[in-house]
C-alpha cells in the first residue's frame, strides 16, 4: 500500500527528531562539563511525542509543557542557539538567562512555555483555549503534562471545565511509566491515564508514543475535533524516557533490562525505516540531515558558550511591567531579526463576543431538573 | 455626589469596565444566575451574557490557572474569590504562574488579571472563615495588592487593576459591602500605589488600610474631643507601599500607630515599620505602635471574637502610649 504520507513531511519529522536527540545529547554533556546546572530534564526516547503532533498542527496552535521542555520548543522551530543559552543561563537565551532548562518560552513560536510545578500549566492550557473560544477564533491548544500530574487536583478541576465549556484543547499525558523514581503503577489506582477522560464526559485514548506518525495521526484527528466545537481531547501518549529523570538521577530504580529493550522501540530508527521501506527516501538523505543536525547543533552549543552573562540590570525588568511597556521579542533582541507573527489580539473595542457559554434555556433546564425555581 | 454601598461601587466598576473593553471578563462561585454571595455582580449576567460572567464549579485552583491562561494570551479576566479563605486553594496559580510568568520568560508574557474578593473576618464564622490574608500576598514581587476601605476607592481602585498589566490581588472587605460613601460620578480612577490622608492632624499619624479605617476614624474623633490631633493614612495599595506618603505624614506628626487586622507577625505593618526605623529614625519622639489581630484562631463566640480584633478603644490607648499620655 501506498504511503499517505509525503516524503517532505517524514523527513521532516526525522530532522526534528533528530535535532531534539542531538540536542539533547550535547545538553547532557555540557552538564556534566558544568555548563549546564540545576535540573535538567532531558527528552531522549520521547521525540516523537513532541515532533508527531507538532506537524500535525498549525503554527499559530498554542502550544505548552511542563519542565520537561526542549523538545516541544525544538519542534516548534525555535532557535536552537538561543534554546542553548537558556541552559547555560545566558543573556542570550529566550528568557535572558532568568527562566533555564525548566522555563523554555518563545512567543513568536507560540510555545508558552514549560512549567515547573507539577501539573500547574494544565488550567493554563484551558484558559488558552477558553480565549480562542471567546474571541472565536477556531485555533486549538495542545498540552504536555507527565503521567504524574495527572494526579493533582489540577488535572481533575480543568478536565471538569474544559469538558463542560467544550474547550478547543489537547491534552498530552507524556506517560513515561515514572514519576521521578516512582513507577506510575505504584501511585495510581487507575494508571491507564486515558480512562480518566471518561469520568468527565472527555474523549480520551491511548496512543504509542514510541511512533511519531501514530502521534501526528492522533493529533491531527484531535484537532479537527476541537476546531470543530466538539470539545476537548486527552491523548496518552505511551513513551520511554531513555535517560533518568533529570541529569542527577542514575535511574537505579529501572532494570539495565527494561531500559534495553524499551530502546528497541527508538522513535528515530524507526521513522528511517518506515521512509526506506516505503522507497520515500534514502540512506544518503538521513545522512545528509544527520550532518546538518550535527553542525547546527555544534554551533547551538559554541553560541551558547560565547554568549555573555545576562547583565546585572536584568534583575530589576520583568518582574512588573511598566506603563506604556512593551513585550521584549527574543529573536528580535537577540539576533536583530524583524519578528513578523508576534501574536496580536483584538481590543477591547473591535471584539464582538458572541459565545452563549451557558444558554438560558440550558440553565432553567438544569435548575428545573434540580427542583429549583429562580 | 451621589451615595453608594461599597458593593455597588465595585459593581459600577465592573460594569464600565465591561462596557469599555470586551476582553474584561468575571469569572467565579456563584457570580452569574445568583448576582454573586455578595451581590457585587448584580445583573451582569443579564447585561453581559454566559460567556463574560461565568459560574464556575467550586474549583479555585482550576479556574484561577483557567483565567491565568486567558490573560497570557490577552484576555482581562476578573477573578472573583467567595472569600478569600478559600483562594488559598489557587495561591499555586496566583504565585507560581501568574507572578512569574513576565519573570520566566523573560519578558515575552503579561498577565493582566484581577483576583478579588472578600478578606477579614466575616462576623461569628470561627477560624477557618475569618483571616486577614494580604500580608500574605503582599510578600511577591510580580504582583500588586490592593485593599480599599471607602466605597469611592473600592470603584477607583477596581478600575485602574483591570486596566493595569500586571496581576492586581484585590482584598475587599465581607464587613464592608453594605457601607455606604460618597461616590464620584463618571469616570472615577484611583491609581494604584497612592496613599491617602483621609484625615488631617498634628499629633500622631494613624497608618491603616481597609475595614481598619472605620476604627481608626472613631478613635481619632474621640482622641479630638481630648484635644489629640490625629492625622489618618488610608494606605490602600499594599505592594507597592507609598513610601513618600508615609514619611511625609511621620515627618509631621513624629509619631506613628499602625492599625491592622490580621496577624502581627510578618505582618503589612511590620514593613511600614521597617520604612519608617530606617528611612526616618531621627523624625520619631516615641517607638512605633501596632495594633493587630491577636495571634490566635478566631473564635465564635461573641466575645472572644470581639476581642481577638482591633477597635477604636485600642487604638486610642496606642496612640496614647506614643504620646506618653498613658492613663491620661
Ligand atoms: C507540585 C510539585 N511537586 C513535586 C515536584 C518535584 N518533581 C519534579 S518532577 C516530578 C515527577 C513528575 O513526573 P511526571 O509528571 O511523570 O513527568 P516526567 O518527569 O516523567 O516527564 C516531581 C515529583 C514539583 N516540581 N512540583
Ligand atoms: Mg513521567
Amino acid at each position: 500500500m501506498a504511503s499517505p504520507y509525503s516524503k517532505e513531511l517524514l523527513l521532516t519529522m526525522y530532522r526534528k527528531m533528530y535535532l531534539i536527540r542531538r540536542f539533547e545529547e550535547r545538553a547532557g554533556q555540557q552538564y556534566t562539563l558544568g555548563k549546564i546546572a540545576g535540573f535538567c530534564h532531558l527528552y531522549i526516547g520521547q521525540e516523537a511525542v513532541a515532533v508527531g503532533p507538532n506537524e500535525a498542527i498549525r503554527p499559530d496552535d498554542y502550544m505548552l509543557s511542563a519542565y520537561r521542555d526542549h523538545g516541544q520548543p525544538l519542534a516548534r522551530g525555535s532557535d536552537a542557539g538561543m534554546v542553548m543559552a537558556e541552559l547555560f543561563g545566558r543573556g542570550t537565551g529566550y528568557s535572558k538567562g532568568k527562566g533555564g532548562s525548566m522555563h523554555i518560552f518563545d512567543i513568536e513560536h507560540h510555545f508558552y512555555g514549560g512549567y515547573g510545578i507539577v501539573g500547574g500549566q494544565i488550567p493554563l492550557a484551558a484558559g488558552m483555549a477558553f480565549a480562542s473560544r471567546y474571541r472565536n477564533e477556531d485555533r486549538v491548544t495542545v498540552c504536555y503534562f507527565g503521567d504524574a500530574a495527572a494526579n493533582q487536583g489540577a488535572f481533575h478541576e480543568t478536565f471538569n471545565m474544559a469538558s463542560k465549556w467544550k474547550l478547543p484543547v489537547i491534552y498530552i499525558c507524556e506517560n513515561n511509566r515514572y514519576g521521578m523514581g516512582t513507577a506510575i503503577s505504584r501511585t495510581s489506582a487507575v494508571p491507564e491515564i486515558y480512562k480518566r477522560a471518561a469520568a468527565y464526559g472527555m474523549r480520551g485514548e491511548p496512543v504509542d508514543g514510541m511512533d511519531c506518525l501514530k502521534m501526528y495521526e492522533a493529533v491531527k484527528d484531535a484537532a479537527a475535533y476541537c476546531r470543530a466545537g466538539k470539545g476537548p481531547v486527552l491523548l496518552e501518549a505511551n513513551t520511554y524516557r531513555f535517560r533518568g529523570h533529570s541529569m542527577a538521577d542514575p535511574a537505579n530504580y529501572r532494570t539495565k533490562q527494561e531500559v534495553e529493550e524499551e530502546r528497541k522501540n527508538d522513535p528515530i530508527p524507526k521513522l528511517r525505516d518506515y521512509a526506506l521501506k516505503q522507497k520515500l527516501a534514502e540512506d544518503a538523505q538521513f545522512d545528509a540531515i544527520e550532518e546538518e543536525v550535527k553542525a547546527q547543533v555544534d554551533a547551538a552549543v559554541k553560541f551558547a558558550d560565547e554568549s555573555p552573562e545576562p547583565s546585572l540590570d536584568e534583575l530589576w525588568r520583568d518582574t512588573i511591567v511598566a506603563e506604556g511597556e512593551e513585550d521584549v521579542r527574543p529573536r528580535e533582541r537577540v539576533l536583530g531579526m524583524k519578528v513578523t507573527n508576534w501574536p496580536k489580539y483584538p481590543s477591547g473595542q473591535e471584539l464582538k463576543v458572541t459565545w452563549d457559554l451557558e444558554p438560558r434555556e440550558q440553565a432553567e433546564q438544569a435548575d428545573k431538573k434540580a427542583g429549583l425555581s429562580r | 455626589m451621589p451615595e453608594l454601598m461599597y458593593r455597588e461601587a465595585l459593581n459600577q466598576a465592573l460594569a464600565e469596565e465591561m462596557e469599555r473593553d470586551a476582553n474584561v471578563f468575571l469569572i467565579g462561585e456563584e457570580v452569574g444566575r445568583y448576582n454573586g454571595a455578595f451581590k457585587v455582580s448584580q445583573g451582569l449576567l443579564d447585561r453581559f451574557g454566559s460567556a463574560r460572567i461565568i459560574d464556575a464549579p467550586i474549583s479555585e485552583l482550576g479556574f484561577a490557572g483557567m483565567s491565568v491562561g486567558a490573560a497570557m494570551v490577552g484576555l482581562r479576566p476578573v477573578v472573583e474569590m467567595m472569600t478569600w479563605n478559600f483562594a488559598i486553594l489557587a495561591m499555586d496559580q496566583i504565585v507560581n504562574n501568574a507572578a512569574k510568568l513576565r519573570h520566566m520568560s523573560g519578558g515575552q508574557l503579561r498577565c493582566p488579571i484581577v483576583f478579588r474578593g472578600p478578606g477579614g473576618a466575616g462576623g461569628r464564622l470561627s477560624s477557618q472563615h475569618s483571616q486577614a490574608l494580604e500580608a500574605n500576598y503582599a510578600h511577591f514581587p510580580g504582583l500588586k495588592v490592593i485593599a480599599p476601605a471607602t466605597p469611592a476607592d473600592a470603584k477607583g481602585l477596581l478600575k485602574s487593576a483591570i486596566r493595569d498589566e500586571n496581576p492586581v490581588i484585590m482584598f475587599e472587605g465581607e464587613r464592608l459591602y453594605a457601607l455606604k460613601g460618597e461616590v464620584p460620578e463618571g469616570e472615577h480612577v484611583v491609581p494604584i500605589g497612592k496613599a491617602d490622608v483621609k484625615r488631617e492632624g498634628t499629633d500622631v499619624t494613624i497608618i491603616t488600610w481597609s475595614r481598619m479605617y472605620y476604627f481608626c476614624m472613631e478613635a481619632a474623633e474621640q482622641l479630638a474631643k481630648e484635644g489629640i490631633s490625629a492625622e489618618v493614612l488610608d494606605l490602600r495599595t499594599l505592594r507597592p507601599l507609598d513610601e513618600e506618603a508615609i514619611l511625609a505624614s511621620v515627618r509631621k506628626t513624629n509619631r506613628v500607630v499602625i492599625v491592622e487586622e490580621g496577624w502581627a507577625l510578618a505582618g503589612v505593618g511590620a514593613s511600614v515599620v521597617d520604612i519608617i526605623q530606617s528611612k526616618a529614625f531621627d523624625d520619631l519622639d516615641a517607638p512605633v505602635e501596632r495594633v493587630t489581630g491577636l495571634d490566635v484562631n478566631m473564635s465564635y463566640a461573641a466575645n472572644l471574637e470581639n476581642a481577638t480584633q482591633p477597635d477604636a478603644p485600642k487604638i486610642i490607648a496606642a496612640v496614647k502610649k506614643v504620646l506618653y499620655r498613658e492613663g491620661a
